[in-house]
């Protein structure tokens, strides 16, 4: 076997490619050829590593040096320097605020990080099932298969206490039991990967960087639910995402990991790639299902749930990549060992990309029931320019607004709600001072007028009436009245509405009301933004 | 795949593709490569050793290079660190010394007294 001295580790990452990480690595296999360094050196084009917005971003091994925004001209350097001489160059290394060397025993920017789910993202190559195995990959499912009954593999994910990372936060143990205990020939595994959520991008990411976890889970759900099809549902955007969970099912069956008799346990598991076409509705998962029948894609009424009338009217589990990444861990080292992570209410971590008015942007995991303080200060480095922070939404343009008194509040799905937000899915935006409070939930609203798909009243009216009367007092025409008539609007719609949409689409301008009162009230009665960003 | 230790076999065998990623405890092999180092041929003496490492399919050592320590006489220079012992620095490796210290050193965790300039 050849002995490789250093790996060198280019992110492949989409937000890397967007910045031209292709051209660095191509760059990088040129000049270690030229220096005749190609035997003793190898290049891996692993997935996102985490800090996005500092990319191309390299990490070269055994050191544990993470080189940032490396340009092709940079690369003779890298080569001649730390490869061959073993220098490090400190001025590629950063601005300190990784610290440069990460250095593997601790990387600095994962310090305050806790990785379950991207324990292999931008470690390993994605497109090497190899790679995979080596870290402990598809061993969980041999595990299940061989020494677990299919009531045993539920038991442990109910114990575990890991709830949905789509936002609803149903508990997955319990969702796996409905499926199990229904009585059906057929039935259906569906990883759900739609992802409209504006501004999240993890189920992405971890779908690029370690497809094969996500397979792994999925027999695991099949063999606990008695399932022997797998759909993983996409958006149709995210080609590098179906790329490599295509080649990942190629490989899985190749070795004998997907496909008849498993393991020699009997159980048969196969998966295939459905891809969506872009609704942000699309990914509540009736309408999901409705999509992938040919339908058109509108949410079902509920009851009945899909985990007993699911796609084909076949009882089927519907879970978020994120649920799923925790699954093989779990198996692998229980559920006692899952609590240890998070709060006892709200085991686990939580994958969120980090966007808005933030110095590290990009993709972090951290433990549940973290503050907002600790990731804004520690891991993402403050606000850029020394401006103060006025507030952040976690879990996407449908999730609630936290303003600065709610800096040190834990972060879970059951801590959240009580202050009238929600976790949601994946997004933390951080907005700055100079942000106008009404400017943003009009922008908000106007999102979910575009993506409300019509079926029910509650949301296709009142999504829309939400936005005029937002838009009115944005221009300096509001009153009073309109900020009842918000309220009034917004319970309606949270208590009729027939999907998610609709019954989430208020909760941002809620928690708005709640915290940033007078702001509205300077639009309405002095005639006057605030921050200037309104024009009155 | 049809049983367990069928997969606990490929994985053993893919650990070597990624252990140099993972960190722990491995012994290192530090090559001088300043330009003192280089001139002298430490180019070559680290090449002999990646040779010889993979001739024997040697995975769990870790090579690194250093700048000059100083001694630039001596070069090129190498040092062995076993988990847990002292550092031996080797002088004047020639491709064949390089071998011969991966061989004994490295492999048999025999040192070789005679080219050892410095232990700490
Ligand atoms: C409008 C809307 C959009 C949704 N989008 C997603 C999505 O993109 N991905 C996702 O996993 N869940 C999404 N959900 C939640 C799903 O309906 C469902 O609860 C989830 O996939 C269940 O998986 P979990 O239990 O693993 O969280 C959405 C829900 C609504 C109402
Ligand atoms: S709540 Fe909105 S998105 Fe959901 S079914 Fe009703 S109209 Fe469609
Ligand atoms: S995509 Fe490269 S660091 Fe995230």
């Amino acid at each position: 076997m050849q002995f490789y001295r250093s790996h060198v580790l280019v992110c492949g990452g989409t937000p890397c490619i967007l910045k031209g990480c292709k051209a660095v690595r191509d760059a990088l296999i040129d000049e270690l050829k030229r220096r005749g360094l190609d035997e003793e050196i190898r290049v891996v084009e692993t997935g996102c590593l985490g800090p996005c917005d500092l990319g191309p971003v390299i990490v070269v091994y055994p050191e544990g040096t993470l080189y940032e925004r490396v340009q092709v001209g940079d690369v003779p350097r890298i080569v001649e320097e730390h490869l061959l001489k073993g220098r490090v160059i400190p001025s590629l290394t950063g601005e300190g605020r990784l610290a440069g060397v990460v250095g593997y025993e601790e990387p600095t920017y994962l310090a305050s990080q806790e990785r379950i789910v991207l324990r292999n993202c931008g470690i390993i190559d994605p497109s090497s099932i190899e790679e995979y195995i080596a870290r402990d990959g598809y061993r969980a499912l041999g595990k299940c298969l061989t020494e677990m009954e299919p009531l045993d593999v539920i038991e442990v994910v109910r114990q575990s206490g890991l709830v949905g990372r789509g936002g609803a936060a149903f508990p997955t143990g319990l969702k796996w039991g409905f499926t199990a205990n229904a009585e059906s020939e057929q039935k259906f595994i569906i990883c759900n990967a739609d992802e409209g959520e504006p501004g999240t991008f993890k189920d992405r990411l971890i779908l690029e960087g370690d497809p094969h976890n996500i397979l792994e889970a999925m027999a695991i759900a099949g063999y606990a639910v008695g399932a022997s099809c797998g759909y993983v549902y996409i958006r149709g955007e995210y080609v590098l995402s179906i790329e490599r969970i295509n080649e990942a099912i190629e490989q899985a069956k190749v070795f004998g990991l997907l496909g008849e008799d498993i393991f020699g346990s009997g159980f048969s598991f196969d998966v295939q790639v459905v891809k969506g076409a872009g609704a942000y509705v699309c990914g509540e998962e009736t309408a999901l299902i409705e999509s992938m029948e040919g339908g058109r894609g509108e949410p079902r009424i509920k009851p009945p749930y899909p985990g007993t009338h699911g796609f084909l009217g076949k009882p089927t589990v519907v879970n978020n990549v994120e649920t799923l990444a925790n699954i093989p861990p779990i198996m692998l080292n229980g559920a006692q060992w899952y609590r240890g992570f998070g709060t006892s209410k709200c085991p686990g971590t939580k994958v969120f990309t980090m966007i808005g008015d933030i110095n590290s942007k990009g993709l972090i995991e951290v433990p549940m029931g973290i503050t907002l303080r600790r990731v804004i200060y520690e891991i993402g480095g403050g606000i850029p320019g020394g401006r103060d922070f006025k507030m952040a939404q976690t879990g996407g343009t449908s999730g609630g607004c936290l303003p600065r008194e709610m800096l040190d509040v834990p972060m879970d799905y059951f801590t959240l709600p009580e202050v009238g937000s929600a976790l949601g899915s994946g997004a933390l935006l951080i907005m700055d001072d100079s942000h106008c409070i009404v400017d943003i939930a009009e922008s908000f609203m106007r999102f979910f007028v575009r993506e409300s798909c019509g079926k029910c009243v509650p949301c296709r009216e009142g999504t829309a009436r939400l936005h005029d009367i937002i838009r009115k007092i944005s221009q300096g025409n509001g009153t009073y009245e309109d900020l009842r008539l918000i309220r009034d609007l917004s319970h309606a719609m949270q208590g009729t509405s027939l999907c998610g949409l609709g019954q989430s689409a208020p909760v941002p301008i809620m928690t708005m009301l709640k915290y940033f009162k007078d702001e509205f009230e300077a639009h309405i009665k002095n005639r006057l933004c605030p921050t200037g960003t309104c024009r009155l | 795949m049809k049983t367990v230790e069928e997969l606990e076999r490929i994985r053993k065998q893919a650990q070597a593709m990624t252990r140099l990623r993972e960190g722990g405890e491995s012994i290192k092999i530090v090559v001088g490569m300043g330009t003192c180092g280089i001139a002298a041929g430490a180019r070559e003496t680290l090449s002999a050793i990646m040779d010889e490492l993979a001739r024997r399919n040697i995975q769990d050592v870790i090579v690194t290079q250093t700048g000059c320590i100083g001694l630039c006489e001596q070069e090129p220079i190498i040092a062995i660190v076993m988990p847990g012992s002292e550092k031996v620095t080797y002088g004047k490796v020639s491709r064949e010394k390089a071998r011969k210290i991966v061989a004994s050193h490295v492999v048999n965790s025999q040192i070789v007294g005679e080219w050892v300039i410095a232990t700490e």
